[in-house]
């Protein structure tokens, strides 16, 4: 039998706001208030609520058989917890029906992956942990932001303890496979690795709207029908895409959601049905292995990295950026890490890119800035900052090695001297 | 197809950005085997690269008919243009001049630069253009720039052939809105009498439009290109351990020197290894140096006086950012140079040039705070640097006079009905 596994990335980015350099030293406030709450007020109002209320309605009314997984960054979740608490609400009642998974993916939307092992991993585990606490299940499916996923990429996920890993179909590293198999690791054949779809997906993301499209309009019968036609023996049909499809890329009267509450209609009458990635997982078993030498993504034409690391800004920013993660780990001041966090959004670099900037190409996000310049010189004001306060927390002339043993040290003694005055205490009485 | 040309500049003797653009413009134009182009300019020198064209001096053309012998003419103009041709024109003079002053050959003699008189230059012009009118075969009018306007009306009125004229510049960038009156009217005439309009930017067809209440349909925006440099290695960044931001131009109004002042303020109130350098001279230069000694900045901010030829590109490609923070400025070429010696720019939004560069920075012209800041960001961050650099030298070479040729050729076809 053939299935569907739809998956939605949540997550908004942090704006950062107008910050001079003149500021650098001065102000410790990077964001944009307003534009953030503005955003995430919009897409909770036309997107997260409204789907998750149709969803819900889908799952309810074919009996659990509908079912659907959410990768929502932590970030995420802690913009709703601020401003949309209600959404997180309306997905505890997704979670509550048994037929919703929530995927690990690191905390921030951040290229952790790309730049630093210990720094993708506690993402991971943050993020875990967020999903646990506030869902009660800790996720057992990986996808990363954007996707992003190569050989060693898988290891390092695979070590954090995450066997099922969601990736890009890219052409590059398919090459005359199909998507629509279940496959495994270079060489790790423990990890399965399910493909995504690009050609459904973004039928559905970026087409459906489009009326110059040669398909268009795309009904459930003709999606639910190239997924019939397709050979018998591909049997995994992963749709994945940003959960803003539904009401902010395809508007409401698009007919974005009339399509999606037809089609497990369509789908049991051909008997395709619709499935979990640990579901998936679990019951088969790999055709074949992929192997990625470098790291790929669901971004652009040429699915690699370009669109985050490809200039020289970019690399600069995000070198920059990365050489603090030590010293960030070493900190122990709250406000530290929170920024650290939203200054590791994909999106910030993202703005930077160049490659496109020429051709006057329209995104899915509209950027903030007039040109990739800009979008620099901001973040860079932005970091020098950070890096002061970074700095300022221990000295920058003592190697960070030396300054994590001397850390030790005190964090032991101060243990020492709590346990001391307990048994004071206890001696006194 | 003939085209014949009225200008007013021609390199290497030039005043202001009129000349380049003409040179680029006709020589790019030279790249169509089938066009042939005359170009009159009030007062050749006699080392213009006549190459890819044929230039007529109008200080050289009788007006008034006066008898000398061959001799007596090739001794006099001989080295400029045979005298046959001299006698070819002076067979066309239909009109009597006499009222002009004139030399023994009946010519008249033009300073070719924008002297007191010119208003009298301008309508001396205008009869230099009455005789080639009258002696040489053309299919269309091509006038650049409003002094040579009533020279092009006056030919179009003649031969009745098409006219176009060229907007380079409007009396309103120049003045800030407060336009004269005389200049104004030469203006309006011209592009009344114009079969269409050409103008160096959208900012400029805007105002041609708007001020000079032109239909849309007969204003079309040909962007301006820039020479490729043949000797740009030449041209190199010496060692140095503060970085220059450079303002290159007329010190006037119109090229906002005050906000350069403002912004190095700024830069120099936060940033350690900076320095600010105005070059060029013009009315507002002393009233600038006595803002800069107000200031407290005289220690780190520079003048050199006037800079032509070579040292302009010796400034530039010596200074780590280039600014042009114009109030109105119709293209402004001087960017471009900049980047093609490799160095990055910030340039005004009210800049016709904005219109087609990416790989430069633009902000508004009183938008202290952003200037300021995005020279920071080009003097602390290499990438920056080297990014605005290393793209801004691929646009540069990509935008071609060779197009805007094409474009112009579009406009001849049309307007001739070809």
């Amino acid at each position: 039998m053939k299935t569907i596994n739809f998956c939605f990335r949540v997550h908004q980015r942090p704006n950062l706001k107008r910050y001079r350099f003149f500021e650098i030293g001065n102000d410790h406030y990077y964001y944009d208030d307003y534009a953030n709450e503005s955003a995430i007020r919009y897409a909770s109002d036309n997107c997260y609520l409204e789907a998750n209320r149709i969803l819900l309605d889908m799952i309810r009314s074919s009996n659990g058989n509908f079912k659907v997984s959410f990768s929502i960054s932590g970030l995420a979740l802690e913009q709703f917890e601020q401003y949309a608490p209600e959404v997180i609400d309306s997905f505890k009642e997704l979670a509550k029906t048994g037929s919703v998974e929530f995927l690990a993916t690191p905390y921030g939307h951040s290229l952790a992956a790309l730049y630093n092992e210990d720094e993708f991993a506690l993402q991971v585990n943050m993020q875990a942990n967020k999903i646990k606490e506030l869902f009660g299940k800790k996720p057992t499916t990986f996808a990363n932001s954007a996707l992003l996923y190569s050989d060693e990429i898988g290891n390092t996920i695979a070590s954090l303890g995450y066997k099922n890993i969601i990736v890009e179909g890219a052409k590059h590293i398919l090459g005359w496979k199909s998507p629509n198999y279940l496959y495994s690791h270079a060489y790790n054949n423990k990890i399965k690795l399910l493909v995504r779809n690009n050609k459904l997906s973004d039928d559905i993301n970026y087409r459906f709207s489009n009326w110059s499209w040669d398909q268009y309009p795309l009904t459930a019968e003709k999606f639910i029908g190239w997924i019939k036609d397709a050979p018998e023996a591909e049997n995994i049909f992963t749709v994945f895409m940003g959960y803003e499809a539904l009401g902010i890329l395809n508007h409401k009267d698009s007919g974005i959601f009339e399509f999606f509450k037809a089609l497990p209609f369509y789908a049991i009458e051909q008997n395709i049905g619709f499935e979990l990635p640990s579901e998936i997982c679990k019951k088969n078993k790999p055709v074949d292995t992929l192997s990625a030498l470098y790291p790929m993504s669901w971004t652009d034409e040429e699915k690699d990295v370009s669109a985050w690391c490809g200039n020289e800004l970019q690399n600069e920013a995000l070198t920059k950026l990365y050489n603090l993660t030590e010293r960030v780990h070493l900190c122990s001041d709250p406000m530290i890490k929170v920024d650290w966090q939203l200054l590791q959004d994909t999106a910030h670099f993202f703005f930077m890119n160049t490659k496109h900037y020429s051709d006057g190409m329209i995104y899915a996000q509209k950027i903030p800035y007039e040109s990739p310049y800009e979008a620099f010189t901001n973040y860079m004001n932005v970091l020098s900052d950070f890096i002061e306060r970074v700095n300022a927390q221990y000295p920058t002339d003592i190697e960070s090695e030396e300054l994590n043993a001397l850390l030790k040290t005190i964090r032991n003694q101060e243990e020492l001297i709590k346990k001391l005055e307990t048994k004071k205490k206890a001696a006194k009485k | 197809m003939k085209a014949l040309m009225f200008g007013w500049e021609f390199p290497p003797h030039i005043l202001g950005g009129l000349g380049t653009a003409s040179y680029g413009l006709t020589k790019g134009m030279s790249l169509q085997p089938d066009l042939e182009i005359t170009f009159v300019i009030p007062k050749p020198w006699g080392d213009e690269d006549q190459s890819f064209l044929r230039i007529i001096g109008a200080n050289q053309i009788p007006v008034v008919w006066k008898d000398v012998n061959w001799d007596h003419v090739n001794s006099r103009i001989g080295n400029f243009m045979s005298p046959d041709d001299y006698y070819h024109f002076r067979n066309n003079i239909k009109y009597d001049f006499r009222r002009i002053g004139t030399d023994d050959l009946g010519c008249i003699n033009f300073s070719g630069r924008y002297p007191e008189n010119l208003l009298e230059e301008i309508s001396n012009y205008e009869a230099v253009a009455s005789v080639i009118a009258h002696a040489i075969q053309f299919d269309v009018i091509h006038a650049h720039d409003w002094l040579t306007y009533p020279a092009g009306r006056f030919a179009k009125q003649i031969s009745g052939k098409p006219m176009v004229i060229h907007v380079h510049a409007t009396d309103y960038d120049r003045s800030r809105g407060q336009v004269n009156p005389d200049v104004y009217r030469i203006e309006k005439e011209g592009m009344d009498a114009a079969d269409h309009i050409m103008t160096v930017s959208n900012l400029t067809r805007r105002t041609v439009i708007e001020k000079y209440h032109q239909h849309p349909d007969k204003v079309t925006t040909v962007h301006n290109a820039v020479e490729p440099m043949a000797n740009v290695e030449e041209f190199t960044k010496s060692e140095r351990n503060d970085k220059v931001i450079t303002f290159l131009g007329r010190i006037t109004m119109q090229k906002g020197p005050e906000y350069f002042v403002e912004v190095a303020t700024r830069v120099l109130q936060h940033t350690k290894g900076v320095r600010f350098v105005m070059a060029g001279s013009g009315d507002m230069m002393n009233k600038m140096i006595r803002l800069v000694a107000q200031k407290g900045i005289a220690d780190k901010f520079h003048f050199t006086g006037f800079l032509k030829g070579r040292q302009v590109y010796e400034m530039l490609a010596e200074s780590d950012v280039y600014m042009m923070p114009s109030v109105s400025e119709p293209f402004g070429i001087s960017p471009l140079e900049a980047m093609q010696v490799g160095t990055p720019s910030i340039i005004s939004k009210q800049s016709g040039c904005a219109e087609i560069l990416n790989h430069v920075i633009k902000t508004d012209y009183w938008d202290i705070d952003a200037m300021a800041d995005y020279i920071h960001a080009i003097v602390k961050y290499p990438a920056m640097y080297n990014s605005l650099r290393e793209n801004g030298l691929a646009e540069v070479n990509n935008i071609k006079w060779e197009y805007a040729g094409q474009k112009v050729r579009r406009i001849y076809d049309m307007v001739c009905g070809r």
